[in-house]
């Protein structure tokens, strides 16, 4: 095992033989925490979820056991499972939902008995047909051996769960545009307050929001007890937890070992994990949690990756992506094509947002090929200002939803760290990774 | 252009009595309204209204939200290339020059024979096999220049056909399980034990949907009422003989294993 002798939890059957199907998750222990948690009472699982202190895996890194006790009391209340995974160099969901769906399906059955749900909706990102197949299949599957629909195993306890599908959004990831999209719209964040999910979620009715990963460490969770899972990691960072490591780096690919037990250079370079940087390059920047997040340097590759260090530190998890970029990378182009992204995905509701991404866009790539003035770096950070005020961390909104601040740190950090670079495209007249 | 066939319209019909309120299946349908033609008809999506019972002008405005929705027509085969940061420095716009010779067309535009159509796209959450592409939204990566040229000639002569289907087909397994013909749920449309329309929040309340009633306890409150819902009602009974069982299309479908890909940490 790579840095602690920690199992893994959530990738433990991939790699079995169609590891996707009834038989082999049942033969490997799946639905035994259904079982059990049907025997129990739904407030003692929520119990043991709180003592467990299982952060969201989403991105925004939420307490789910804080997030479920939020919500409102009223029928009808709905469970939605957020398997809109679309962070750039985000690819965990993705491998979880193909390679174990019926972990998924247990996870989210759990999660509906606690809450006092009886349908649920598993929202996935349209692009993953295969996902989509294998969820479907699943979903069949379950509810032939009696975990979904009426009665589930004689509990007297009933869910019904629907397999839905996005079609190419990435902004649907955040809460609100997903319930919004599943209400049959155009997937516009709604303004909160008042339209906390947990108060005024679908249909306008209480509705518990689970990222995929989350819920999949809730059948561990149930049968060895929410403090067997607090122990692990280090205070709120409990657990295991997946990152999806891409990029310059000889191994990329998805890596669960346990929370805040390893640094970013474990990561990249222990020979399980990362293998090191591609051809023995230099290192020059890492991106630590997602498209969204700033930057961070050499410097900060023996910092622990854990939760409230990265914060602390200016950045953060977010999602569990890590890319790697060598010294080959032109910095300037990096952060283009990232704000690149935020353009063409800004649903267009606040100013700030939809002009200020485009703005960042034109100006960036003006730089990139050769046409920038030096008075360009001042005017990139105005507009990242008009974004979000100060560009501090944690940042300031403008927006109604999160995407807005999210744009400008790949452009106010890789110019801070890599200013030398931007002048030499500006006084050279073109790219000089080219 | 067409309108829906009547298996695309029972399949919607099957969709749309999943959820609560039929509208949340709109972009299901939408799916399957261009697995019938490959895009959006105007038709199609006019037959959307009629039955979701809103304007084909809701229906449109729904739809040009969503990047995997087309409005005119795409080629048989539609090959969206990621560019997004991890691709990009592994080499994807130069993997997109390529496709663009290799097939003779521009990004976003369809060859003449109708074969093919090219986009660049955003991250595919694949990105452990950077530079990565889809077909048809079935997964292939990492692609060289080889590789994608091998890709192409498969595609055109019918070689992957198992594992790609013509483009708008995107869920080959049915649901075979829970279908309103066999189990009513509560709270769905066209059910005995369905709440009235009236107990939910108006639908037409403004621009967000989601405006709840008002209620002027704090969260805290809320929670510190308790938690548990009663259950409604009784069960009703089943009748299997009005159960239609219908059979899944094999599972293991698209060309990458999941989990395969896997590094899982061991």
């Amino acid at each position: 095992m790579p840095v602690t002798d920690v199992e893994p939890i959530v990738t433990r059957r991939l790699g079995l033989p169609e590891s996707w199907t009834l038989k082999t998750y049942v033969d490997n222990g799946g639905y035994a925490a259904l079982r059990k948690a049907l025997s129990m009472a739904p407030g003692a699982i929520k119990d043991d979820v709180l003592n467990a202190s299982l952060l969201g895996r989403g991105g925004a890194g939420f307490d789910a056991g804080k997030k479920w006790s939020m919500l409102a009391k009223g029928q009808p209340s709905y469970l939605v499972v957020n398997a809109d995974e679309s962070e750039p160099c985000t690819f965990k969901d993705h491998m979880l939902i193909e390679g174990d769906p019926h972990q998924l399906i247990e996870g989210t059955i759990i999660c509906a008995y606690a809450n006092g749900v009886t349908q649920a909706f598993i929202y996935v990102r349209g692009e993953f047909a295969l996902g989509v197949e294998r969820l479907t299949a699943a979903v069949n599957e379950a509810y032939d051996y009696g975990a979904l629909g009426r009665d589930i195993f004689g509990s007297g306890f009933d869910l019904d769960l629907v397999v839905h599908y996005g079609a190419g959004a990435y902004i649907v990831g955040e809460e609100t545009a997903l319930l919004e999209s599943l209400e049959g719209k155009r997937g516009f964040p709604r303004i909160k307050p008042p339209n906390f999910p947990a108060v005024a979620g679908l249909y306008g009715c209480p509705t518990v929001v689970n990222n995929v990963e989350t819920l999949s460490y809730l059948p561990w969770i149930v049968i060895n007890g929410g403090s067997s899972f607090s122990r692990m990691g280090e205070g709120v960072s409990a657990g295991t937890r997946l990152f999806s490591l891409s990029g310059h780096v000889n191994r990329p690919g998805n890596y669960e070992f346990e929370w805040a037990k390893a640094t970013f250079r474990d990561l990249i370079e222990h020979p399980r994990l990362g293998g090191g940087v591609r051809n023995g390059n230099e290192l020059k920047a890492i991106i630590p949690g997602g498209a969204s997040s700033p930057w961070f340097g050499p410097d900060k590759l023996d910092m622990e990756l854990q939760h409230d260090v990265v914060q602390k530190a200016g950045s953060m998890l977010g999602s569990g992506s890590v890319i790697v970029m060598d010294h080959t990378t032109c910095a300037v182009r990096a952060a283009w094509r990232i704000v690149k992204f935020f353009h063409r995905e800004s649903c267009g509701q606040c100013t700030p947002c939809r002009e200020g991404s485009g703005w960042l866009e034109k100006i960036m790539i003006r730089i990139e090929q050769g046409s920038g003035r030096e008075e360009d770096l001042e005017l990139l950070l105005d507009v990242c200002d008009n974004i979000s005020p100060d560009i501090t961390w944690p940042p300031k909104q403008t927006t109604i939803c999160v995407l807005g601040p999210s744009i400008p740190p790949a452009i106010s950090t890789s110019l801070n760290m890599f200013r030398d670079e931007y002048l030499v495209h500006i006084k050279e007249g073109g790219c000089p990774f080219d | 252009m067409a309108r829906l066939s009547p298996e695309i319209v029972q399949r919607a019909r099957d969709m749309m009595a999943l959820y609560p309120r039929p509208r949340s299946a709109i972009i299901p349908v939408l799916h399957l309204a261009q697995e019938q033609d490959g895009y959006l008809t105007e038709d199609a999506m006019a037959h959307i209204g009629e039955l979701l019972d809103i304007t084909p002008a809701e229906v449109y405005g729904t739809a040009s939200f969503y990047d995997m929705l087309f409005r005119e027509p795409v080629g048989r085969h539609l090959i969206s290339i990621c560019t997004n940061v991890a691709c990009m420095i592994s080499g994807a716009y130069e993997l997109l020059d390529h496709a663009e010779k290799t097939l003779g067309i521009k990004a976003d535009t369809t060859t003449a024979d109708g074969e093919f159509t090219l986009e660049e796209f955003e991250c595919i959450a694949l990105c452990d096999k950077a530079p990565c592409l889809t077909v048809n939204w079935r997964f292939f990566g990492p692609v060289t220049n080889q590789d994608f040229d091998r890709l192409v000639d498969d595609l055109r002569a019918g070689r992957l056909a198992d594992d790609v289907p013509p483009h708008g087909t995107l869920c080959r397994v049915r649901r075979t399980v829970g279908l309103a013909a066999q189990v009513p749920f509560p709270g769905r449309e066209g059910d005995p034990m369905k709440k009235p329309v009236s107990d939910l929040p108006d639908d037409k309340a403004g621009p967000h949907t989601g405006t709840p009633p008002v209620d002027k306890r704090t969260p805290g409150e809320r929670v510190a009422e308790g938690q548990q819902p009663a259950r409604e009602g009784a069960v009703p009974q089943v009748d299997e003989s009005a159960a239609e069982i219908l059979h899944p299309e094999g599972t293991d479908t698209g060309p990458t294993a999941g989990g395969s890909r896997a590094g899982g940490g061991t």
